[in-house]
């Protein structure tokens, strides 16, 4: 094989005019950031205090806005499918032949899944939790960067398939033998599993990382039943993390050996067997589907408790119905493919476990209900988000049990109806929830506020626009349209594909209003700073630091006695109280091993991908040296200096005074 | 044009509401779809009598309790009560364990696997997934047709599936349940047809390029019509052996219907065995190869063949 392995020329898509345009676009907007960096002689403070940076807040604002690239992303690919199946009705081709359409309707999966919603919540995840509990940072700074970047790494490759070589054609789920080397020689599904794999990597010392920093670096007084709900539901999603995504990684890696090395782990012949990747991957996909949907339901009860200016109703079972939706999560995987043929007591067994996890869902939905009861709701955006999402959500919640019952799923398996239920779940569930998230904790990691009229605006959007979608895919599942057909020829089936083409549209001006609102809010930023750092009259400890929090986050580690610890320090009024004095504080240093070992994995992967040997093992090598380098590496802490801390705080505190007074 | 669209949705829902919609899984054309589309109504109706409330209290409670209501009793610090919470634990547990009651039994009875209660003797079609169509085999009758099946009505069918290459789900959405296609291995559905007619067929289940080509008419006739479409295949001079197979077996999109007047006996059991013989192959070169034991450990193929023999 060449120096270049499969690579060459050829790879790149010269005939493809929507991929060409697509590419010269991104290439300009690079550009022109590139020289506005350089304007603005930035290069050096996003080297330093970004790129570098171990700071949990910086992290999760990195995070967020990978999530929102890929948004944009993951979303052309959805309303390039729905304006498709618009076009392509009765009989008509459309614009998108099979070749090109299998890659986005994969892509549009994998990125939405993987590179927004995962990124989006881990994002979230770092910006509040460690502040929750009152720690400094998270428990290993370093490891923290390192997943981050080996999170934009996989997004890197996957990105990358579009303008060199091709993006698998098989569908989000990669079931072999489809994806075997038989059926997919291309290098599209190499893409899937490297960008899957080094991403995988990331998130698994994320979900690790945060389980040993709610286990080790609570504040004094918080027990683990003290801890504010949103820490809740996020350790449980990270224990999912840790139990589920080695799975992951191990079937991606026995595929791997399939199509490298000749393995016959899923092939059809020599004694494969591809439905022992399918329940393989669904034990990774359904807690990971968990592992998106637990935050925001942690978003909406920190939302609905503060803006209702009330405890949380029923904590104890909303921390006990989350542990049963974590541990119900891990046996429900059969449901995926009750029409693979397994037996009458087998799939009613799945059926009925997954109906039960509705049992601790509905709980949280009453629970919040009687937040509500009796409460003081200030209708801001991130309330309408949750009040969207507690409609919304439930009818998602109706569809999935009624797919979870094996009569009715026998008929609705793989049609649109499928495709109406997980998005009704996931948009209405985790995607409102991080919406929510974002408006409620935007002003604390940026220090100032967004544009509440542009919000509600774009809530609408989103709301609406959902509807008009979605709703019609439950019709055409109904009426026996299967997924991830290129074209129709069912007239009766015209009306509907017309209206949730629509629906995609109307949502497209609800994202687009999210960014006006970015854009908006960054402007007049002078006039909307948040001097209290407590916009919203919080009850969590991430309200007791400034917007954006010292780098450090809490000059004086606070001692808590009540869930709603700010809430009782500003009863008792001990909140923004200066100490005596103060005592040295100690920070880990930034570091670039975390960017250049997950760069030195990346080019790795993408090695593997286009099967350039020396490559990957020049990417493999150097991803060992970079972790010994810092393994061996003892200049990694600093202590700020108590003078330092005093200057920082007393302005904090003067702000707090003029704001209030 | 906005305007008479919205006019059509609007007549279209209305429609869909009321008479349930044409040619999908509400309007059912056999008993299995019929007993799969009530499942589907008395599921919903029981889930909406929480689904409904949930919805109703969250817009209420929103709208009564929102900011500048001060008439309304304002309890902060309010955070617990047995009462309310016993009822919303109870609440869905009762809802869960009807429907876990409804799910089991049903399961039970609609088991794909399961051959349908009835006085006529069962058809049987074999039925193959190539890339991309369909093949079904009549070995009882001696024919085989792509993408056109054609069955006697008010006589339960039972196929057995298998695929040559990727993964399908074979699906008649009117008459009711979808079961995958996998190589080297048989699924079996039993469906019946009580109403004559002509239903699509689709592959549930992606399988590549041409998948969206993968459509088949199932054709539903009495007795006599049946045994008239059979006569005609009969006629036609093509037979389906293993060389006109491995012509059929390549890969073809949007395939028209294809008639074979003869089909090899063994032809659906040679296409589901090959894989397993070529693990003979593999194992040839090896020498602890005991290929017998390997077999039965590891086949499929193998047990579901040897019952499709003894019976």
């Amino acid at each position: 094989m060449s120096l270049l392995g499969k690579l060459s020329l050829d790879a790149i898509p010269y005939h493809e005019p929507i991929i060409m345009g697509t590419l010269a676009v991104v290439g300009i907007a690079g550009i022109a950031i590139a020289i506005a960096i350089t304007r603005a002689k930035q290069w050096g403070t996003l080297w330093n205090d970004w790129i570098t940076s171990v700071d949990h807040k910086r992290l999760g604002v990195m995070y967020i806005i990978l999530a929102l690239i890929m948004l944009v992303r993951g979303f052309s690919d959805a309303i390039m499918m729905r304006t498709q199946l618009a076009l392509a009705t009765n009989g008509a081709e459309g614009y998108l032949p099979p070749e090109h359409y299998d890659q986005i309707f994969t892509a549009h999966g994998v990125i939405m899944i993987i590179f927004m919603a995962m990124p989006f919540m881990i994002g979230l995840m770092n910006i509040a939790l460690p502040l929750q509990i009152g720690a400094r940072d998270v428990a290993f700074p370093f490891m923290n960067n390192l997943s981050f970047w080996l999170t934009a790494g996989g997004a890197v490759l996957i990105n990358l398939s579009l303008g060199l070589g091709e993006f698998a054609k098989t569908g989000w789920l990669a079931y072999p033998p489809l994806s075997e080397q038989s059926f997919s020689p291309g290098v599209g599904v190499d893409y899937y599993i490297w960008a899957l794999q080094i991403s995988g990597v990331g998130t698994l010392l994320t979900g690790v990382n945060f389980l040993v920093t709610v286990f080790k670096m609570r504040a004094p007084g918080m027990k683990l039943m003290d801890m504010p709900i949103f820490t809740w539901a996020c350790t449980w999603a990270n224990v999912l993390i840790v139990a589920s995504f080695p799975i992951l990684t191990a079937v991606l890696g026995l595929l791997a050996l399939d199509r490298y090395f000749d393995f016959h782990f899923f092939t059809n012949a020599a004694g494969g067997n591809a439905m022992m990747y399918i329940n393989l991957f669904w034990a990774w996909g359904h807690p990971e589907v968990y592992i998106l949907i637990l935050p925001a339901f942690g978003i909406f009860s920190d939302v609905i408790s503060t803006f209702t200016g009330k405890r949380l109703f029923g904590y104890k079972s909303m921390v006990w119905a989350s542990g049963a939706i974590s541990i119900l999560g891990f046996i429900v995987w059969l449901h995926h493919f009750f029409t693979m043929g397994s037996s009458a007591n087998v799939n009613a067994f799945f059926g009925i476990m997954t109906m039960i996890i509705a049992v601790p869902t509905g709980v949280k939905l009453f629970n919040w209900l009687f937040t509500i009861y009796r409460g003081r709701l200030r209708l801001t955006v991130p309330v309408l988000w949750t009040l969207g999402f507690m409609v919304t959500f439930t009818i998602g919640g109706m569809t999935g049990v009624l797919l979870a019952v094996p009569g009715a799923d026998y008929v609705l398996h793989n049609s649109l109806f499928l495709i109406a239920h997980f998005h009704n779940t996931i948009i209405g569930g985790a995607v409102f929830g991080y919406m929510a998230g974002f408006a409620y904790w935007f002003p604390k990691a940026m220090g100032f506020h967004l544009n509440e009229r542009i919000g509600k605006a774009s809530f609408w959007c989103w709301q609406i626009g959902f509807y008009v979608a979605f709703m019609p895919l439950y019709v055409l599942g109904f009426l026996g349209m299967t997924r991830r057909l290129n074209h129709t020829n069912n007239p009766d089936w015209n009306i509907w594909l017309y209206f949730a083409c629509i629906g995609a549209f109307i949502i497209l001006v609800g994202i687009v209003l999210q960014f006006v609102q970015l854009y908006l809010a960054f402007r007049d930023r002078e006039k909307n700073r948040d001097l209290t750092g407590d916009p919203w009259n919080g009850h969590t400890l991430e309200w007791a630091t400034a917007s954006p929090p010292q780098f450090y986050n809490f000059a004086e580690i606070p001692h808590v006695r009540d869930i709603d610890a700010f809430t009782e320090m500003k009863e008792q009024g001990i909140a923004y109280k200066k100490p005596a004095s103060y005592a040295p504080i100690h920070m880990p240093k930034n570091t670039a091993s975390g960017v250049l070992m997950a760069g030195a994995a990346t080019l790795f992967g993408f090695a593997a991908i286009w099967h350039i040997t020396w490559l990957a093992a020049v990417g493999l090598i150097s991803t060992v040296v970079f972790l010994l380098l810092r393994a061996y590496n003892n200049d990694v802490d600093y202590y700020v200096q108590p003078d330092e801390v005093e200057r920082i705080e007393s302005l904090h505190l003067n702000q707090v005074k003029e704001a209030t007074a | 044009m906005l305007v008479r669209s919205l006019r059509k949705a609007a007549l279209a829902a209305a429609v869909f509401a009321l008479a349930g919609c044409q040619g999908g899984v509400l309007d059912p054309k056999g008993q299995v779809g019929v007993d799969e589309k009530n499942l589907i109504i008395i599921s919903t109706i029981l889930m909406l009598l929480v689904v409904i409330p949930v919805i109703v209290m969250t817009l209420y409670f929103a709208w009564k309790y929102r900011e500048g209501r001060d008439n309304e009793i304002y309890a902060p610090k309010w955070a617990h009560s047995t009462k309310i919470e016993t009822i919303v634990w109870l609440v869905p547990v009762a809802i869960v364990l009807v429907l876990g009651v409804i799910t089991w039994r049903s399961t039970q009875a609609l088991d794909p696997y399961k051959p349908l209660v009835h006085e006529e003797k069962h058809l049987t079609v074999e039925v193959v997934s190539l890339n991309w169509k369909w093949l079904f085999i009549y070995p009882e009758q001696g024919v085989a047709s792509v993408n056109e099946l054609v069955i006697p009505t008010d006589v339960p069918v039972r196929f057995k599936i298998t695929s040559e290459s990727t993964m399908n789900s074979f699906f008649i959405p009117q008459l009711g349940s979808q079961i995958y296609s996998m190589a080297g291995m048989e699924t079996k559905l039993h469906l019946i047809a009580n109403e004559p007619g002509t239903y699509e067929g689709y592959s549930a289940n992606y399988s590549g390029a041409g998948f969206t080509g993968m459509k088949f008419k199932t054709v539903a006739t009495d007795k006599a019509g049946f045994q008239h479409w059979i006569d005609s295949v009969k006629q036609d001079e093509d037979s389906l052996d293993s060389a006109t197979y491995a012509e059929l077996a390549k890969p073809s999109e949007n395939n028209p219907v294809e008639h074979f007047g003869a089909v090899s006996d063994t032809l659906f059991h040679d296409i589901m065995y090959k894989y397993m013989k070529n693990y003979n192959d593999w194992n040839k070169n090896s020498p602890k190869a005991e290929s017998e034991h390997s077999i039965s450990e590891n086949s499929a193929a193998h047990h579901d063949a040897a019952d499709a023999e003894r019976s």
